[in-house]
């Protein structure tokens, strides 16, 4: 007997929006590989970098948006624990006190990061793609402390044909990113982003893979100022076996 | 009231000069997983470490309901016990009492053990204004005194020195005493020693702070593993413990519970070597310990957070572990903070004693990372009250202008779907071009802040929702 | 002052949420017991086993006896294998002082420490097997400053006063009438280990203000 085939609601996110629409296409393709139907409704921006500048008005006049278009699915599945983190920690927090804090709450319970909700949610074990290479994973903070993706995307990554994955010292340890975080105190940021890329290299991986476009990005761009040829890529791209385009800060070949 | 030395407006140039110190930093990053993977063998060799936890935030949490009661029982107890309680409201008022109970005792010198509270009053300076020579007795802040410095970690003084730097310190101090190598780490010890064992001995006043205070017997209790804080407290004829009116717990018991969390938290061991409890001053046929026995209670602050959103940080212990967690400060080390406190704690703990119009830049300098809030064994929610800082500076308008206005425009944008998409879609592609041969983003005036020290990754092209509305599909 | 009491209280109170217990003090007198973990629950068995493997973990020495006349031999075998002069001081406790330590050729002094002795002896008021911790607590029988001045200490202790969590040491002293406020000890010393430091480099160093060596002699007479 098959089940409903659940909708689910992409929430883009911004940064894949922007900067990388192969993620955001990989997503779709994982997540129709594991039986959803998948709708991107109309959306822009989550509210982090507002929230987390202290701007709750603005934060929640941008998050209310999101809120009406993703309310009607049945999943909402973020390739980011940030934003996932955003929707299931700080929504009902934002909204607390106010008419929308149920909607908010229900919203929560809805939302996951994209290798969560394939492991945990659709069971899936293996998407059957083939990456050749030894890579390594960088745990986002707020995979680890917000989302709950730890193990999920080291599940999926072991199943991938041709891959090796090698752990990084200092896991837990944050890339610098952290949003606003990054423009307002650069130095700060790229030092912390210089020790996670070093971690990162010690592996001696050719490869690293993240689930959070904002990290990759940091770390990318240190790793390219640095001339390093580590390459680094979301981790939707190898599970969808969507790797052919050039790696995040590389060039056009 | 007021934290002295408070500096925390330079943070950002204190934070560059930190930066670009490399022995600062190679000292640094010997912190780097040290202390932390201690605690967190201790934790994991403790099943019930996390209930431990729920009980001990119970139990703070309680006291915060309670504290004039427990205070009242303190004080009644102390003076049972033939002890003296003093009441401070801000740090001018602690320094002044201080100041009475050395004069009061015709003192000369003062031996000390860690207090942070006497840091956050600066007692040191305001003694040695007075004629009385005031000298720290715990090896790390021996060593940050000799410098001329403040301590740069709550539990660890002088991480930030190597023993290059500590030998050269004690060359030059040590008049008496032959030069040491550097690598002669016995040696050091030997001399820190045999100097403040003299001190110990000559002491008139000895200064502690307290760990806990117990309300129900009046002791206040100190964990050390030096046992510099005993010397101080049984040689010199007159003990004074400084203590934050916080610091209360009902019981022994209540205590016991506490202590099961306190040193595993802050350097991973079951218990420092010395937990000590001291009640009033000596009785008629004690052999030693100090004819009189003085609490400093000192609120400078403390009364004015209980009732607000950040009373949480009332709980804190002071075991130092969200400092040993935090990226921010493993990169800038704690003096870059300006203040008695750094780390995540400092960060959320200054503004929230000393005002942020001169400490606004304590809760921005944070990732957000979540780590400290993850260790935190009295379970602050410390990302979560440096949000709210960042949100109180945002409502007062104080934040910095640009910054507001283009999160203003963002919002603005991101509020309105279709307006975003048209926009990002003619911004991402004209990016794209230009990015498009290096991979990279030209440095640009708006996107210097991160350009200056990394590549920014040019944007693919099209946006992805622009593309998906056009039908493309993978 | 009394103008700071009365400003800090009135704060207080008006901080303070309504609906809070009327008289919090009454968990003064329960004395109840929050949580005890596992290692705080030794069985009568155990609780010496557990003692003297958390004790050594801390870098204290441990050495059974059968009764308290095999203290002076003890004492004497130690400080000949750590080639320390045979003169202690040693606390004016009934127990220590009915020692027969000349026979053992010991010079021992019956009085407090001073700084130039370099070890002491001194017995546990009990101990706490969880930690591994004596507890030592001040009186006539027992200067405080002997735990801390000497590089060596040395501890007496008997089988029969090690108990397995920290509450059951209030509880002792409780149950002899020494636990309540103007009737505690002045000090109460919880030690674990021996003096130590990392504020070198975080390089563990020992002696640094109080002993380098913690010898404990256990004693099974009861």
């Amino acid at each position: 007997m098959s089940e409903p085939r659940p909708r689910v609601a992409l929430l883009v996110t911004c940064l894949v929006d922007l900067f990388r629409p192969s993620v955001g296409f990989a997503a779709v393709r994982l997540l129709e590989d594991a039986g959803c139907d998948v709708e991107v409704p109309a959306q822009s921006c989550c509210g982090q970098p507002a929230y987390n500048s202290g701007e709750r008005h603005l934060a929640m006049k941008v998050a209310r948006t999101m809120l009406d278009a993703l309310e009607p699915y049945d999943y909402v599945v973020a390739p980011s624990g940030s934003c996932t983190g955003m929707v299931t920690r700080h929504y009902p927090a934002l909204f607390e006190g106010t008419r929308d804090e149920e909607r908010a709450r229900a919203l929560a319970r809805r939302t996951f990061e994209l290798t969560r909700f394939l492991v945990e949610i659709r069971g899936v074990t293996t998407t059957g793609s083939r990456f050749d290479g030894m890579v390594t994973w960088h745990d986002s903070c707020s995979c680890l402390r917000e989302a709950g993706t730890r193990e999920a995307p080291r599940t999926l990554l072991r199943t991938v044909e041709g891959t090796v994955l090698k752990e990084a010292g200092d896991r837990e340890v944050c890339c610098g990113f952290g949003g606003t975080f990054a423009v307002k105190y650069p130095a700060i940021s790229t030092a912390m982003a210089e020790d996670k890329a070093a971690r990162l290299e010690e592996t001696g991986a050719d490869t690293v893979l993240s689930a959070d476009l904002g990290c990759l990005l940091n770390i990318a761009g240190v790793l390219r100022r640095q001339g390093s040829p580590m390459k680094v890529r979301h981790v939707a791209e190898v599970l969808a076996d969507d790797t052919a385009g050039p790696a995040i800060g590389e060039p056009d070949p | 009231m007021t934290l002295h030395r408070l500096r925390s407006e330079r943070f950002r140039d204190s934070a560059d000069e930190a930066l670009s110190d490399a022995e600062l930093q190679a000292n640094l990053a010997k912190l780097r997983g040290n202390f932390l993977a201690r605690r967190a063998r201790a934790r994991d060799s403790l099943p019930e470490f996390d209930a431990l936890v729920d009980e001990a935030v119970g139990i703070k949490n309680h006291v915060l309901d309670h504290l004039d009661t427990y205070l009242v029982a303190f004080e009644e107890a102390v003076e049972a016990s033939g002890g003296t309680v003093h009441w401070a409201r801000d740090d001018a008022e602690a320094r002044r009492v201080v100041l009475q109970i050395c004069r009061d005792a015709g003192a000369s010198t003062v031996t000390k053990g860690k207090t942070m509270v006497s840091e956050e009053i600066g007692l040191n300076d305001w003694l040695d204004e007075a004629g009385i020579e005031a000298v720290e007795t715990d090896l790390g802040e021996y060593i940050v005194q000799l410098a001329g410095e403040t301590p740069s970690h709550i539990i660890a003084p002088a991480i930030h020195k190597n023993r290059r730097q500590i030998s050269a310190l004690f060359n030059h101090h040590h008049k008496n005493l032959p030069d040491r190598e550097a690598d002669d780490l016995d040696g050091l010890l030997a001399d820190a020693r045999q100097m403040l064992r003299g001190r110990f001995l000559a002491a008139d006043v000895g200064i502690t702070g307290a760990n806990f205070l117990i309300a129900e017997t009046g002791q206040t209790v100190i964990v050390t593993n030096e046992g510099n804080g005993d010397l101080t407290q049984l040689l010199s004829g007159v003990h004074v413990v400084l203590a934050g009116i916080e610091k209360i717990v009902p019981t022994l018991e209540d205590a016991s519970t506490l202590l099961r969390l306190l040193a595993r938290s802050a350097t991973g061991q079951d218990m420092t070597s010395y937990t000590t409890f001291s009640a009033g001053p000596r009785r008629h046929d004690d052999h030693d310990g100090p004819d009189s026995f003085h609490v400093v209670l000192v609120d400078n602050g403390r009364t004015g957070l209980l009732g607000g959103p950040n009373r949480d940080l009332l709980r804190c212990i002071r075991c130092g572990c969200c400092l040993n967690a935090c990226p921010v400060y493993a990169k800038v080390g704690g003096h870059a903070y300006g203040s008695p406190y750094s780390g995540p704690v400092g960060a959320a703990l200054t503004p929230s004693l000393a005002g942020l119009a001169s400490t606004s830049h304590l809760p921005n300098a944070s990732s957000l990372c979540g780590r400290c809030e993850e260790v935190c064994p009295m379970r602050i929610p410390l990302p979560g009250i440096l949000r709210r800082l960042r949100n109180e500076e945002a409502e007062r308008g104080a934040s910095p202008p640009v910054m507001r206005t283009g999160l203003q425009l963002w919002s603005v944008i991101a509020a309105r779907p279709w307006i975003y998409r048209v926009l990002t879609s003619l911004t991402t592609r004209l990016l794209a071009a230009m990015g498009r041969r290096r991979g990279h983003l030209p440095r640009l005036p708006l996107t210097r802040a991160w350009t200056r020290t990394r590549d920014l990754a040019s944007p693919a092209g099209a946006t992805f929702q622009s593309r998906w509305k056009a039908g493309e599909r993978p | 002052m009394s103008d700071a009491r009365h400003a800090i209280l009135s704060r207080i109170r008006e901080a303070s949420l309504p609906g809070r217990e009327r008289d919090a003090t009454a968990r003064l007198r329960r004395h109840r017991r929050n949580l005890q973990p596992e290692c705080a629950r030794s069985s009568d068995a155990e609780l010496i086993d557990v003692f003297v493997r958390k004790a050594e973990a801390v870098q204290a020495s441990v050495v059974r006896v059968a009764g308290l006349e095999d203290v002076p031999p003890e004492v004497s075998r130690y400080l000949r294998h750590r080639n320390l002069p045979a003169h202690v001081a040693v606390a004016p406790h009934d127990d220590l002082e009915s020692m027969d330590w000349a026979a053992m050729t010991i010079t021992a002094e019956r009085r407090k420490p001073l700084d130039s002795d370099h070890c002491g002896v001194n017995r546990a008021f009990c101990a706490v097997a969880e930690s591994g911790t004596l507890i030592m607590t001040s009186g006539p029988d027992s200067p405080s400053t002997m735990n801390f001045l000497p590089e060596t200490h040395i501890a007496v202790l008997k089988e029969s006063d090690i108990v397995g969590a920290a509450e059951d040491v209030w509880d002792r002293l409780r149950a002899s009438g020494r636990a309540s406020a103007g009737s505690l000890p002045r000090t109460v010393n919880m030690i674990t280990g021996v003096s130590r430091t990392g504020d070198i480099e975080q390089t563990i160093q020992t002696g640094v203000h109080g002993p380098r060596h913690l010898h404990i002699v256990l004693v099974k007479e009861t």
